[in-house]
């Protein structure tokens, strides 16, 4: 039923704040199929609410009335929100990366915290992509452009370098009231879209970015998630449906499920280093047309939790596809700066579609996202982002640029963040030397951990782990014994799930089932970050290591 | 080509603000007055949102300088910070993660802010007690208010969930109920009465919306935006009572109470009131209270920090909003520091006191003149009148337009006061928003503008408003 979904009820005055509104007039008296009762208030704003309205089983009619006759000093029976009341798509949601698993881990803290004794001395949360929590120092670059910015009265202070007292003037100047404090537009600061396009142009080898198609973002998930509020659309057989990757990543699930669009799976090749396969997007489409209308594919690329980096020929079959099939394309690009192994290149969709030539790229629409969040910076806690969209039409754009102004604008001080890192220190200025050696040694540090946990998985029975080619995330295939299959199916948990929660209550290591994120039936997998110190990313891979030979001994 | 044109046709029914409209057009304004372009006016005066850092008010100096020592450590040790914002700095970066704030805060926010708003709960509602863990930190109060939308807001027909709104209010809370599929339910605050809120309304709207949707919440602002109405404990009551006999869910947006005009009002806020009357209700009523950095004295709207408060939540709903808080991060860490020396200022005998109290007494007293003059000089002026401003940031005026602008408003496909609104950015300069915007009697008409200006400025919008108001009023009688 596609009734216009805002619906005034007035019964003097006109309705205010809101132009495109549905006004009801009193037509006829209604009589509810189920339990005959008439009531006269009851008016019909279109024709089909008639029948909606007789569809309602008894007992649903019978609540409304007797919530209509509560007009008495009756005291309140329960409460308003209850878990039938609410609104039902918000129970299909879920969060693995935040779930079960972590609630507990935050427990055990605070059990350890009042000296309750344990086999471990602290949780270590290998769970979240969150650098800094792990101990990876923030660019001092950033940091000091941020302070200026926040208490300019220290822009005279000589312990600052030059550089980043230029900068945060130029920031502060495109503030309002020359004040972070100050509202912004809801698409972004319109001198950092600037800079964003010109990082754009400069990343792609030169191919022109319009400042216009840049959305400022409150981190990367904003952006994803109203581009996808944005496209779905339709009932039933034409119901929007979204392609994502399995294994793939919790926010996408969990939006879908929100929005009550069709999630489209196609499942990544393990086998082969989690790489893309065509033929398997062409299956999935295939079989999602006979009951939705797929219009959407989602990337993610650097993979997470796969941590695969898709090659420039995979990319250009991906764009045939999308363009073949009318699909939308949504490229998750935040750990573009975070690529390990050798022979592995980071490809923006954009060159790529851009390099395809005016058949591709005049047509294919796309929206690919960054953050602030991932890459070298880790800064998760300032919010900030952007998603640059292509192709998109005039009218569609209209309304993503309205749909934007009901968050009101990003954080302003992630929107300084993220025009900092699209444009960093330059040779020849002071801060250059620093950023260079700091931005070097923690993506050295990462790739060095990418390829330890990929080394010391390997060696152990039971458990087999792709290649770490970027992003910052293991997710090794974990062989569990029948009897652990058996014992967790009989607790009613996933056999991963049920696996990681011992591994935490015996070692105090928090990671993410396999399950949280997808996976091809009897399989099962760990997500574990890269993100620990060298020393202590050693020490939880071997508790690992002891902890699986363990298991498996325990349940064979 | 074959572009997707098809999209959620919630999002295609929302309607786009006139505010904007106006804004792009002051945006252009701008660019012309620097291009050299000649205009009868200098410079634009924007007073359409409630930003008042943007109009020159200077920020809280503490607050930025715990921001700035929580950005770049160093500065711990800098003497160009007071000890007692490096202290504060100090305690905040203990308490994040990893020891910098570039980490996520924990769902619900970092622990020592809740801990610190809750105080703040509990000590101005005279001791009520406030739960941190019924604290959730959020990015603004809009995302915490979307949050319980989506909670709310189900059903078809007429089961679809309906929320009563005050009229007048803002746009942005109707874009996002339309942006959930809601239903608005509006109920008029009566000007005549200084715009108060009566009991007699709130029954007839609930009344006629029930058989179109199931009412499920009352949305009230207090102090009001823009109605500047501060409530009585008794009117709160009453409305209490109300909620608890038609069995509404009450969202209680109260960004604004930091901004009383005047010794002779008070904030009491709906928690207080609440355990106040004591049990059934303190037990049962249903409660979200919304606060926020963006307004008050520190307007702080740029770091996006809010929270919102839960009183009698069901525990099996409060799993579900977790996913929600969980999903959607819990806030910027910039957001949380400005919110944690909302609710923790500096006290008597620190050594950022007399600074911090005399930053936030000049503020205050630059609101309370505007507020004055505003009324003394509008009220003056035929064809005009303002109700008193008792709190928040917002003048809200009526207009008494001459049949003839009515007429040739209709003709152009325009409300008349947003008629207005073009013709005074576009030959006074100043840039206000129309009473269409925000709702208003069938017939009546108004402009809504903010009062978070330095006292010279507001003098000059002042002047300029009269003088475009009787040219205009000359024009069409």
């Amino acid at each position: 039923m596609l009734l216009r979904r805002i619906i005034w009820v007035v019964a003097r005055g006109r309705s205010p704040l809101c132009d495109s509104a549905t006004v009801i007039y009193p037509t006829r008296q209604l009589k509810c199929a189920g339990c005959g009762m008439v009531n006269p208030s009851l008016q019909s704003p279109h024709s089909s609410s008639s029948r909606t309205f007789s569809g309602l089983s008894t007992t649903r009619c019978g609540l409304i009335y007797r919530k209509m006759s509560e007009n008495g000093a009756v005291p309140r029976r329960g409460k308003v929100l209850t878990l039938d009341t609410m609104n039902a798509s918000v129970k299909k949601v879920e969060y693995a990366v935040r779930g079960p698993i972590v609630q507990r881990a935050v427990q055990i803290e605070k059990e350890l915290k009042e000296g309750v004794k344990k086999p471990f001395d602290e949780v270590i949360k290998a769970n979240i992509g969150d650098a800094h929590a792990m101990g990876q120092r923030p660019i001092t670059f950033f940091r000091q452009v941020l302070a200026l910015c926040t208490y300019p009265e220290l822009l005279d202070d000589n312990t600052f370098p030059e550089d980043t007292k230029n900068r945060a003037r130029r920031i502060l100047q495109a503030c309002g009231g020359n004040s972070i404090g100050a509202y912004s537009a809801s698409q972004g600061i319109e001198c950092i879209r600037q800079d964003v396009a010109r990082y754009i142009e400069r990343r792609d080898g030169g191919i022109p970015s319009d400042p216009d198609n840049i959305y400022l973002s409150t981190g990367a998930s904003d952006g994803i998630v109203t581009i996808l509020k944005l496209l779905v659309a339709g009932e039933g057989r034409t119901r929007t449906g979204v392609m994502i990757s399995i294994p793939q990543y919790p926010l996408y699930s969990a939006a879908l499920a929100e929005l009550g669009a069709v999630q489209i799976n196609y499942y990544l090749n393990e086998e082969k280093c989690w790489s893309l396969d065509i033929s398997e997007l062409k299956r999935a489409v295939e079989a999602a047309r006979q009951h939705c209308n797929p219009r959407v594919l989602c990337i993610i690329n650097p993979g997470n939790p796969t941590g695969q980096v898709q090659s420039r020929q995979c990319i250009e079959d991906v764009i045939r596809f999308a363009a073949k099939e009318g699909l939308f394309l949504m490229a998750d690009e935040v750990y573009q700066d975070n690529v390990y192994a050798e022979g592995c290149q980071f490809h923006s969709f954009k060159k790529v579609l851009f390099e395809m030539g005016p058949e591709y790229s005049s047509t294919v629409e796309l929206a690919s996202f960054h953050s602030t969040s991932k890459c070298y910076m880790g800064e998760c806690g300032f919010r900030g982002g952007y998603m640059e969209v292509i192709n998109m039409d005039p009218d569609v754009k209209a309304q993503l640029t309205k749909l934007v102004s009901v968050r009101l604008c990003p954080p302003v001080p992630g929107q300084a963040l993220m025009d900092l890192v699209v444009n960093p220190p330059q040779p020849g200025e002071p801060s250059y030397a620093t950023f260079i050696k700091e931005r070097t040694a923690t993506l050295r540090a990462l790739a060095e951990k990418a390829k330890m946990t990929e080394e010391i998985l390997n060696t152990v029975p039971g458990i087999s782990c792709n290649p770490v080619q970027g992003a910052m995330y293991s997710f090794p295939r974990i062989s569990l014994p029948e009897r652990a299959v058996q014992e967790a199916k009989a607790k009613g948990v996933a056999p991963d799930m049920f696996y990681c929660m011992k591994l935490l209550e015996e070692t105090g290591i928090c990671l993410v089932p396999g399950s949280g994120f997808g996976q091809k039936d009897g399989t099962f997998h760990f997500r574990m970050t890269i993100l620990p110190s060298a020393d202590k990313l050693k020490v939880l891979l071997n508790k690992v290591k002891e902890f699986h030979q363990r298991f498996t001994q325990q349940y064979s | 080509m074959s572009f997707l044109r098809e999209i959620s046709p919630m999002v295609r029914s929302i309607h786009l603000p006139g505010q904007e409209v106006l804004m792009s057009r002051a945006a252009r304004i701008r660019t012309e007055l620097r291009q050299g372009i000649k205009k009868d006016f200098m410079e634009l005066i924007d007073l359409s949102s409630s930003d008042i850092h943007s109009r020159g008010i200077k920020p809280i100096s503490f607050l930025r300088q715990v921001m700035a020592a929580c950005c770049y450590p160093s500065l711990l040790h800098s003497d160009r910070i007071p000890a007692d914002a490096r202290e504060r700095a100090r305690s905040l970066l203990t308490d994040s993660n990893g020891g910098s704030i570039g980490s996520y805060p924990p769902t619900g926010g970092m622990a020592k802010v809740r801990r610190s708003v809750s105080d703040f709960i509990t000590r101005r509602d005279g001791g009520v007690p406030s739960i941190p863990e019924h604290i959730f930190l959020t990015t603004g109060s809009q995302q915490a208010l979307t949050i319980f939308l989506k909670l709310l807001v189900s059903g078809e027909g007429p089961l679809r969930t309906g929320v009563l709104v005050p009229v007048p209010s803002y746009s942005t809370f109707s874009m996002a109920l339309a942006n959930q599929g809601g239903v608005m339910v509006p109920y008029y605050l009566c000007e005549e009465q200084g715009w108060a809120l009566e009991m007699e309304e709130l029954q007839r709207a609930l009344q006629a919306a029930r058989g179109h949707c199931n009412p499920m919440a009352l949305y009230v602002i207090n102090p009001g935006n823009p109605s500047g109405l501060v409530q009585s404990r008794k009117s709160i009551e009453e409305v209490i009572r109300f909620a608890a006999q038609e069995r509404l869910f009450l969202l209680v947006d109260e960004v604004y109470q930091e901004t009383i005009h005047g010794e002779d009002t008070e904030f009491v806020s709906y928690k207080r009131v609440l355990f106040e009357m004591g049990s059934p209700y303190s037990s049962t009523v249903e409660l979200a209270s919304f606060h926020s950095v963006s307004k008050g004295t520190f307007g702080e709207y740029g770091m996006r920090g809010g929270y919102v408060e839960l009183v009698n939540l069901d525990p099996k709903v409060m799993e579900h909003a977790l996913t929600f808080f969980n999903r959607d991060g819990s806030g910027t860490v910039m957001g949380q520091i400005a919110l944690d020396i909302l609710a923790d200022p500096p006290q008597l005998g620190d050594p950022s006191y007399p600074l911090y109290s005399q930053e936030v007494q000049s503020i205050k007293n630059t609101l309370l003149s505007n507020v004055r003059r505003v009324h003394s000089v509008l009220n003056g002026v035929p064809g005009m009148s303002c109700q008193p401003i008792r709190g928040g940031l917002y003048a809200f005026v009526q207009l008494h337009l001459p049949q003839r602008v009515i007429e040739q408003a209709k003709e152009a496909g325009v409300e008349p006061d947003m008629m207005y609104c073009q013709r005074l950015l576009n030959e006074a300069g100043l840039c206000v928003v129309p009473g269409c915007e925000c709702g208003q009697r069938e017939g009546s008409y108004h402009i809504r503008f903010c009062i978070g200006v330095q006292e010279e400025i507001m003098e000059e919008v002042l002047q300029r408003l009269k003088s475009f108001h009787s040219h205009f009023m000359r024009e069409f009688s």
